[in-house]
């Protein structure tokens, strides 16, 4: 039939361009992470050996990974929760009927999420810089004596957290903004006719109605935020005492700094295992609640 | 009224929302225009005493920004052209045309959706590095050609075309091809601006993936480059400001002008999806 060679003809050159530069080295990551594949096979293909799952175990028994596994968790654990309250705060003042200027107010606040990470990642280095900082500038006018943010290792991450939040809020705010127009405004003024008060307005209306937009939106933060790199790349280089060293960063350094490329596609697999493990669990969660 | 309180409390609160939000690219703005070496003093200084372009100059003639805008320029529209005549013709194809293995096909695609793009990142380095492609736009280029969220978006949009326009003009005996061309296309003109707005900043703003292809220093791009730079002008504040500024302006007024488009992008690819 012609109008079904039509159909491949036009499907035909993406996909392709998406298996041979997306689904092939994706399988090929699993093979080649039960490989030794080192900066010597990179030279002659004949050093390579196959080893089973002795990256694996490897990673298991390095206390680096086990720390930037750690760190990658701590960022997600503090920054999606506050990433996603700011993010609905925000949403909440847009949408409110007393809001003045919203059109303005929405493209100020989504703002930081079309810059360029590395660019306000910079930027932030100098705001948190513990001599010369804004940040550190107005808590002193708090009475708050410096924090040398970037090189403590107790600050550095909770100021990546901060700054992640400041760059990311926006997208998931207009998420929530779309989602509450969605809400009949007769359920509102049930509520106010019950005498339910703003909080509670909120709690027993907003909320649930609100609860598969959440879902969404903690599935696409969490696996986001797990893929932690560009930030203390540019912001700590990994410091200090290995304190913001993440997974992809682990991975960046295995691969691309010292050629263990087995090692490397090893680490890519297992965070991929683990964005797809926490995806199941809060599909399985919501489903289980009812937000499904 | 009893109502100023309420409203006050409620704009106050978006103006301190804004200034969080603004504040920091404001700095960056005001510093990118002091003297060498006049951001770092105590207090620190909001506003130029004397504005400069002096930080601009050093950039452009000393460090080559000059190379790395149109670096990133030309990756970005390169990649928008190609993202738009691969992923309009699949995602079209997915909404309107019927084909052995169609919706096989398009279960596989959104199964791939959930594969984070680091997991690839190893094997299509060596890939690339066999097919030469390695220090080379190509390589930044080829992984960026079509994508599932771009087929995802256009076939979203293009379930909306009536059939019966398809078969009028099919049964007028007008081919496939000029089908697309002359009806498709001009419908999906909307959609395609969201696409390509998606895809120049997408490119713009990526770093890891041209940090690990592109090692020579006149290849890189805006990102790339400010790492670098950032890496060895650490204390110069101003400099870097500048360069922050170069890069970040050309986005954020793609953004502000094609804002419709592409909050409308954003909506479809999360909301609906």
């Amino acid at each position: 039939m012609k109008g079904g060679q039509a159909g491949w003809a036009f499907v035909a050159p993406a996909l392709a361009v998406i298996g041979l530069f997306f689904l092939v080295p994706t399988m090929a990551a699993l093979a080649l992470s039960l490989t030794d594949f080192d900066i010597y096979a990179l030279a002659d293909l004949r050093n390579l050996r196959f080893v089973g799952f002795r990256n694996y175990a490897e990673l298991l028994a390095n206390p680096l990974f086990w720390q930037a596994l750690g760190n990658t968790l701590y960022f997600v654990v503090v920054g999606v929760p506050i990433s996603i309250a700011v993010s609905l705060a925000a949403a909440l003042l847009l949408e409110s009927r007393l809001a003045r200027f919203r059109s303005f107010f929405r493209t100020a606040l989504f703002a930081p999420v079309v810059t360029t990470l590395v660019a306000v990642a910079v930027i932030w280095r100098y705001l948190l810089h513990t001599h010369y900082g804004l940040l550190n500038y107005a808590l002193g006018a708090l009475g708050v004596s410096p924090v040398d943010w970037l090189g403590d290792p107790h600050w550095a991450m909770p100021a990546i957290i901060l700054f992640a939040v400041w760059k990311n809020f926006g997208y998931n705010m207009l998420i929530f903004v779309a989602g509450l127009q969605t809400i009949p405004e007769d359920l509102y003024e049930a509520a106010r006719m019950d005498g339910a008060s703003a909080l509670r307005r909120f709690w027993h209306v907003t909320l649930p109605a609100l609860a598969p937009v959440l879902l969404l939106v903690s599935l696409l933060t969490v696996a986001g935020y797990l893929q932690l790199f560009a930030e203390p790349y540019v912001m700590t280089q990994g410091g200090p005492q290995q304190s913001t060293v993440s997974v992809l960063y682990f991975m960046f350094e295995q691969g691309f700094k010292w050629w263990n490329l087995g090692t490397a596609s090893a680490v890519a697999f297992l965070l991929f295992v683990m964005i797809l493990a926490v995806t199941l669990i809060q599909l399985a969660v919501a489903r289980r609640r009812g937000a499904l | 009224m009893k109502r100023w309180p309420a409203t006050l409390l409620v704009n106050g609160l978006l103006v301190v929302a804004a200034g969080f939000a603004l504040l920091p690219l404001l700095w960056m703005l005001s510093v990118s225009f002091m003297r060498p070496g006049e951001a770092d003093s105590f207090p620190p200084p909001l506003i130029p005493s004397a504005p400069t372009l002096a930080a601009y100059r050093t950039l452009f003639t000393q460090h080559g920004m000059g190379r790395y805008f149109v670096n990133s320029l030309l990756l970005a529209s390169a990649a928008t052209g190609l993202s738009l005549i691969f992923n309009v013709a699949a995602g079209y194809a997915f909404a309107k045309l019927r084909f052995a293995g169609r919706d096989r096909a398009f279960q596989l695609l959104l199964v791939v959706l959930v594969i984070p793009g680091q997991v690839a990142m190893i094997p299509l380095f060596l890939m690339l590095k066999t097919m030469g492609l390695v220090n080379n736009f190509g390589g930044v280029l080829a992984p960026a050609a079509a994508g599932v969220f771009g087929i995802f978006l256009v076939r979203q949009y293009a379930l909306s075309i009536p059939d019966e326009l398809l078969e009028a003009a099919r049964v007028d005996g007008a081919g496939e091809f000029r089908i697309f061309r002359s009806i498709v296309l001009p419908i999906l003109l909307p959609i395609m601006v969201t696409l390509a707005t998606f895809t120049f900043l997408g490119t713009w703003n990526d770093f890891m993936w041209p940090l690990i292809v592109l090692n020579d220093e006149r290849l890189y791009t805006l990102p790339v480059a400010l790492a670098s730079l950032s890496r060895e002008h650490v204390q110069d504040s101003e400099l870097m400001m500048a360069g922050a500024v170069v890069t970040v302006f050309p986005v954020l007024l793609l953004f502000v002008v094609l804002q419709r488009y592409y909050v409308q992008g954003l909506l479809a690819g999360s909301v609906k999806g």
